[in-house]
């Protein structure tokens, strides 16, 4: 039991441990049990599950900026969104001639404006591999470009929260529009199969989950090695003290902007892998209030710890799954007490509560044991 | 990125050329700021290890000096030379930095969530750039750069406790510490006294002039006693220029100085 134990030592042995138990168990429940079997997973909860993966790997990407170089982005969502569009494209374009107007070359929502010819930032999306280039590109070059921008002229703090939101926000209106040729209101859905697998089978929903177990596995260990670098220690001197660690050398707004553009990326990779298993992606994903709830999770979580944004992208996850099916209209007034509360009382997230409450029995027990005295 | 990493190796084998014993060059620097000039057409030449003490009140403009030489303001006019060849003027903090200039701020800046070592860790000369920084491994002579400092700056017990949680002096001497693991020719030291108890006033005097010979020294120091006890050559600054140079006692006998300090201040 001890050896067992040791095994769930460290921050990175933990979230390996849980994520593989967790990934085997759903795995082998899914696969093999009746469906009657009171321990069986139904293919709902895999994709559930898949989804509740995507926010954690997002989450991750946002504490890594804001939590160890204290940049706090409320944009996030635009390079979730991004990512999962890229996706979009590739599925909408893997339904071929089965739509509803049965067009092969066209998606459907361009033969309903009457567009003859695919627009030319369509052109390659049939292909699975530039597929995966777009969506590391496309956030990645959107995060380079603005961190470029906002970095390189020093800006930092409040204004640049601002600017993260009303980034997303103007991509949210763009999106909107028929004309930006992404489907419009309705964004793009009604996906039938990835690589030749239908994304309506259980076996394919449960490997996608596999995967995206496996994708936050690996960023969570390449986040993990990159804070524990040298680099990653430079990027937490330029988040207490910036002005010292450019007299000592170093190129401030390089680190900001490769740790930033990092960071897209892997919310690009998140949103990629959401899309296949919710069957959408729409402009709403652009909205702000959710690049600031990608926020909270990582608040509640404990920000600058990441294995505490992936708990909290969990735990608020699965809360709101509850709450919205109790009381839909309450979810947001539950969210943001939450989000008070933890900020007064849990200033390290839920992932600090266990250390504090361990510090707070030690201050307390030898205190009664004089008192009995 | 790649364009930046050769500007960063092109600064760091610049080796500023003393061959006049002269350092630092500064030719009629004037800064102004919303017509207020801080720098008024100053002329200031720092020797190749010297200790140099500057005075002057406040707004005297001693530290929007140590603001033009380190790139933090730019001048409106003059010239800032390291050694005979390096224009300052043309590079960045980091860039300034990386050539060998090295500087404490008047306020103790550590990196407060890190520990003392790795504070000494990230100072230590060697190439900036992210994907050095990414798989760098400390080797022997960089441990032993950082043990010496350690010694050297008194902190060698609390090498693994938060810089955070030291004493206002103890940030001092890491800051200090955190400049020679740069390997300077030049340190930059702003009030390296304020708020210290005597003893730790006269360790820091004793570290300083340790320092000056391998390193040229410029001290900015408002008490009067810490100067006179490391000064060999303390420059007067007075309204953005210089007004006089030269040893303690020249300086006390100074008739401008007299003036300027015994309140009879022209306006």
């Amino acid at each position: 039991m001890k050896n067992f134990m040791a095994l769930f030592a460290t921050p990175v042995q933990r979230v390996t441990g849980i994520l593989a138990i967790v990934t085997l168990y759903v795995t082998l429940a899914n696969g093999l049990l009746p469906p009657d079997s009171f321990l069986y997973v139904s293919d709902y909860s895999v994709t559930l599950l898949g989804k509740y993966l995507c926010y954690a790997l997002l989450a991750l990407s946002v504490d890594l900026v804001w939590g160890y170089c204290g940049i706090l982005s409320l944009g996030h969502g635009a390079f979730f969104a991004l990512g999962g569009y890229a996706m979009g494209m590739y599925l909408m374009r893997q339904i071929g001639d089965r739509g509803v107007y049965g067009n092969a070359d066209l998606p459907d929502f361009m033969v309903f404006l009457n567009w003859d010819v695919l627009p030319w930032f369509w052109a390659g999306s049939d292909s699975f591999i530039w597929m995966v280039v777009m969506v590391v590109l496309a956030p990645g070059l959107l995060a380079y470009i603005f961190g470029v921008m906002a970095f390189r002229s020093r800006v930092s703090g409040v204004y640049l929260s601002i600017m993260t939101q009303a980034m997303t926000y103007a991509l949210l209106l763009a999106f909107f529009r028929n004309e930006m040729g992404f489907g419009g209101n309705n964004g793009l859905t009604d996906f039938k199969d990835i690589l030749g697998y239908s994304l309506q089978s259980g076996s394919t929903r449960l490997s996608l989950f596999i995967i995206t177990a496996v994708v936050l596995w690996l960023a969570f260990f390449i986040c993990n090695r990159i804070v524990n670098s040298k680099a990653g220690k430079i990027v937490m001197a330029i988040r207490d003290a910036e002005n010292r660690s450019r007299f000592v050398g170093y190129n401030t707004a390089s680190y900001k902007v490769a740790l930033f553009t990092f960071s897209a990326v892997l919310a690009g990779i998140a949103g990629a892998l959401y899309v296949p298993q919710v069957g959408i992606i729409n402009p709403g994903e652009f909205s702000p209030i959710n690049s600031i709830e990608m926020v909270i999770w990582v608040a509640i979580g404990g920000r600058g710890t990441l294995y505490g944004a992936i708990v909290g992208a969990l735990v608020v996850s699965y809360a709101k799954t509850r709450f919205t099916a109790i009381m839909p209209e309450a979810w947001l007034f539950a969210l943001g007490g939450l989000f008070v509360l933890v900020t007064l009382l849990l200033p390290k997230g839920l992932v600090g509560l266990w250390p504090t409450l361990k510090a707070k029995a030690q201050q307390l027990w030898p205190k009664t044991k004089e008192q009995a005295l | 990125m790649k364009q930046q990493a050769s500007v960063m190796g092109a600064t760091e084998n610049l080796v500023p050329d003393t061959r006049h014993g002269v350092i630092l060059y500064m030719e009629n620097v004037s800064v102004s700021f919303d017509g207020f000039k801080a720098l008024n057409d100053l002329n200031l030449y720092i020797n190749d290890g010297e200790l140099r003490c500057l005075i002057g009140a406040n707004g005297a403009g001693k530290t929007t000096l140590m603001d033009v030489i380190t790139g933090k303001t730019r001048p409106d006019q003059g010239k800032v030379n390291f050694g005979q060849q390096i224009d300052l003027l043309k590079l960045n903090e980091a860039e300034i930095a990386q050539a060998g200039i090295g500087r404490k701020f008047q306020k103790p800046t550590v990196f407060e969530a890190l520990s003392v070592y790795e504070n000494l860790y990230l100072s230590l000369k060697m190439d900036k750039g992210i994907w050095c920084s990414l798989w760098h491994k400390l080797n022997g002579e960089q441990k032993d750069d950082i043990e010496r400092i350690l010694a050297t700056i008194g902190l060698t017990e609390q090498r693994h406790g938060l810089a955070g949680n030291l004493s206002h002096g103890q940030k001092q001497w890491l800051e200090i510490g955190m400049l020679l693991a740069a390997k300077p020719r030049v340190l930059l030291v702003d009030e390296p006294v304020a708020g210290m108890t005597l003893q730790e006033t006269e360790r820091t005097a004793e570290l300083l002039t340790s320092l000056a010979g391998e390193h040229s020294v410029v001290v900015v120091e408002h008490d009067m006693s810490f100067v006179r006890s490391i000064a060999r050559t303390v420059t007067v600054l007075h309204q953005g220029s210089v007004l006089a140079e030269g040893t303690m006692a020249q300086i006390q006998s100074h008739p401008d100085v007299k003036r300027v300090y015994l309140g009879e201040e022209s306006t």
